[in-house]
């Protein structure tokens, strides 16, 4: 979505097509610096809007600091100085990639978010993707046949992903298949005592991660399924398909490589809007499977009002949506060269 | 044209008809829409019932769902009280009943909150246009970035959680939908004819906003805010079940909250209390989406 006039360039041949695009990729990039810069001032504002001093906030509450830790924090931060100068400071600090100190972890909190990032990356990645391929297939085989069972499958499946909530599936999960059936470790990622060679390691790894990412994948099945099977009716309904059929190719064909690329399409685009809420569930998700990643970090945090890992936290998630946002939409424009064109999706 | 100006009234009550051939044909409104769907019906009875219950139920039931009534985790059928007690020791059906009436009300009022920041918002973004547009797109796409429960994970964190901030941090983080699809219909609905008309007239922008567009732009925005009067009530319980919410006030997050450290022992009270709001968002959003094929008999889903 984005609302930059649609360039006003004559389209001839393919230069001026590859231009249209470069430039409209350009100008997404900027839109995601602009962005990325709303984020960081507002995480600034949120440490002033706190009730309380500022530095307490900055050192977190229960973090056992000192006055003079106090006022090494008031000296370090400014706190003195005027707001803006004070503002200006964070940019900076951020720009050095520094976050601030975590009192309680003993740990800068860039560093302590990058030990947390690849488990939530891991799971996130996984559960999505699963979901992503699961949902599209099981939504493009219903569409075949629209009254068939599987059609009403995915319309269930998909109520059901969106009202039940992600945390109690996943606990229904954990304690169906490692509790009563004893199939999948309990909680964590790794097992306490595991062969230091690689294949058992990621092997490990693997039956850690299946509960939790068939838990976020549930989500996903239900929304890409719906999604999938609406578009691909649609698809399947065009002049297009028609022609297809009439000049005799095989179902498959037709389903698979007339269809289905188009089909996605509409996925796609909600791949990159959704990855903000794929966090929120991803947060819930880790919680319960004692996953070790930035949402368990967050809540321990939270709990322990750890400010500067809470916003860092925030911002960092907040970046990836930023890049996973652009990612899709850059891939989209590539995809399909009609919106490169036109300015945007929608 | 004359159809669609008589359109505002979104059906509820349509003006006389002159006599056609059926005599005395009942008009088609979005109730009798409404009744032909029987999924949609049955969404509504299970929403009737469940407010019913939250109601009425802690009037007839005896235990206070904060009295401690046996010891803590006693199973549905060893207990005596119908679904066995929670870590505490607490009557869990009791707490059941009363918790229903917090999540239910948080749910409805972030609902009414979050619609509202969107419709002020996307109205004035999809009337005005221009910068004013630009600005508002904005500002959506900067809260679509933050993750919505971390940032009211965040914003319950830095002002002390209570029923209201909660509520509010809800309302907060979930209009960006709303905003969106109101722009839409302002941006599509400003151009009809019959809008035109309201200006050559010389009508003020506000009369024009409040009396002829909003009207026609509510049927997509009405069935948006069921859809999130069942998100705010997830959000509910994902806030209380991380601990983050309102301590004092009963809730069905609560319960969660309370039991979560327990949950692989004792699954009752972490199941049922699951099971009751994934009911009562999916007859939310049943009711939703019949209400959604009765105001747009068009747009029907095959």
């Amino acid at each position: 979505m984005s609302l930059t006039a649609p360039p006003k360039i004559k389209l001839k041949g393919r230069r001026n097509m590859a231009l249209a695009r470069s430039r409209s990729i350009a100008s997404r990039i900027a839109q995601a610096v602009l962005l990325l810069l709303a984020v960081i001032i507002f995480n600034f504002v949120l440490i002033h809007l706190a009730p309380g001093d500022p530095a307490t906030v900055i050192a977190g509450e229960s973090g056992g600091t000192t006055p003079e830790q106090l006022e090494s924090i008031r000296e370090a931060y400014g706190l003195n100085d005027p707001i803006f100068v004070q503002l200006w400071h964070y940019l900076v600090q951020i720009a050095h990639f520094d976050l601030g100190y975590s009192f309680y972890f003993g740990q800068d909190v860039t560093s302590l978010i990058g030990e947390r990032l690849y488990p939530t990356v891991l799971l996130a990645g996984t559960g999505m993707l699963a979901g992503l391929i699961i949902g599209t297939l099981l939504g493009v085989i219903a569409a075949i046949k629209p009254r068939g069972i599987l059609s009403y499958f995915v319309t269930v499946i998909a109520l059901v992903g969106f009202a039940a909530p992600v945390f109690w599936t996943s606990v229904l999960l954990l304690l169906a298949l490692s509790i009563t059936i004893p199939i999948f470790p309990i909680q964590g990622m790794n097992s306490i005592i595991v062969s230091p060679h690689a294949f058992p390691q990621i092997w490990d790894t693997t039956m850690h991660l299946i509960l939790p990412a068939t838990a976020l994948a549930l989500i996903y099945v239900a929304l890409y399924s719906r999604t999938a099977r609406t578009s691909m009716l649609e698809v399947l309904d065009s002049d297009y398909i028609r022609t297809a059929w009439a000049k005799g190719l095989g179902g498959r064909i037709v389903i698979f490589k007339h269809a289905l690329r188009n089909a996605v399409l509409p996925v796609v685009t909600l791949l990159g809007l959704h990855v903000g809420a794929l966090l929120s569930s991803v947060v819930l998700i880790e919680v319960v499977f004692n996953w070790p990643g930035l949402g368990s970090l967050l809540l321990e945090s939270i709990l322990r009002r750890d400010t500067p890992v809470i916003l860092g936290i925030l911002l960092a998630s907040s970046v990836i949506v930023i890049v996973a946002n652009l990612v899709t939409d850059v891939a989209y424009r590539i995809i399909d060269p009609r919106i490169a064109i036109s300015g945007g999706p929608q | 044209m004359t159809d669609i100006m008589s359109l505002p009234s979104t059906g509820q009550e349509q003006p006389e008809q002159p006599p056609q051939v059926a005599k005395r044909k009942r008009p088609t409104t979005a109730w009798t829409l409404f009744r032909r769907n029987r999924v949609a019906l049955i969404g509504l009875s299970m929403l009737a019932a469940i407010l019913l219950a939250i109601t009425f139920g802690p009037m007839i039931y005896p235990n206070n769902p904060f009295e401690i009534v046996g010891i803590p985790m006693e199973a549905p059928g060893e207990s005596e009280v119908l679904l066995g007690t929670d870590a505490l020791g607490r009557d869990l059906f009791a707490e059941l009943l009363y918790g229903g009436r917090a999540t239910m009300l948080v749910g409805v009022v972030a609902a009414v909150l979050s619609t509202a920041i969107g419709i002020m918002l996307g109205g004035f973004a999809g009337y005005h246009r221009g910068w004013a547009d630009s600005v508002a797109v904005r500002i959506t796409e900067f809260f679509q970035v933050l993750p919505p429960l971390l940032l009211a994970m965040v914003l319950v964190t830095l002002f002390t959680p209570s029923l209201m901030t909660i509520t509010i941090a809800i309302g907060v983080v979930s209009w960006p939908a709303t905003m969106r699809i109101t722009r839409a219909e302002f941006l599509r609905i400003r151009e009809l004819d019959y809008v035109k008309n309201d200006r050559v007239a010389g009508a003020s922008d506000f009369w024009i906003i409040m009396k002829t567009i909003l009207p026609n732009a509510l049927p997509p925005i009405v069935v948006m805010s069921t859809l999130v009067i069942g998100q705010a009530m997830l959000f509910e319980a994902g806030l209380s079940f991380l601990g983050l919410g309102d301590p004092n006030t009963m809730s069905w997050g609560l319960i969660l909250g309370n039991n979560r450290e327990q949950m692989l022992t004792a699954w009752w009270p972490v199941a049922f209390p699951g099971l009751a709001i994934f009911l009562a968002v999916l007859s939310v959003s049943l009711s939703g989406d019949g209400l959604n094929d009765a105001l747009n008999p068009k747009g029907r889903e095959r």
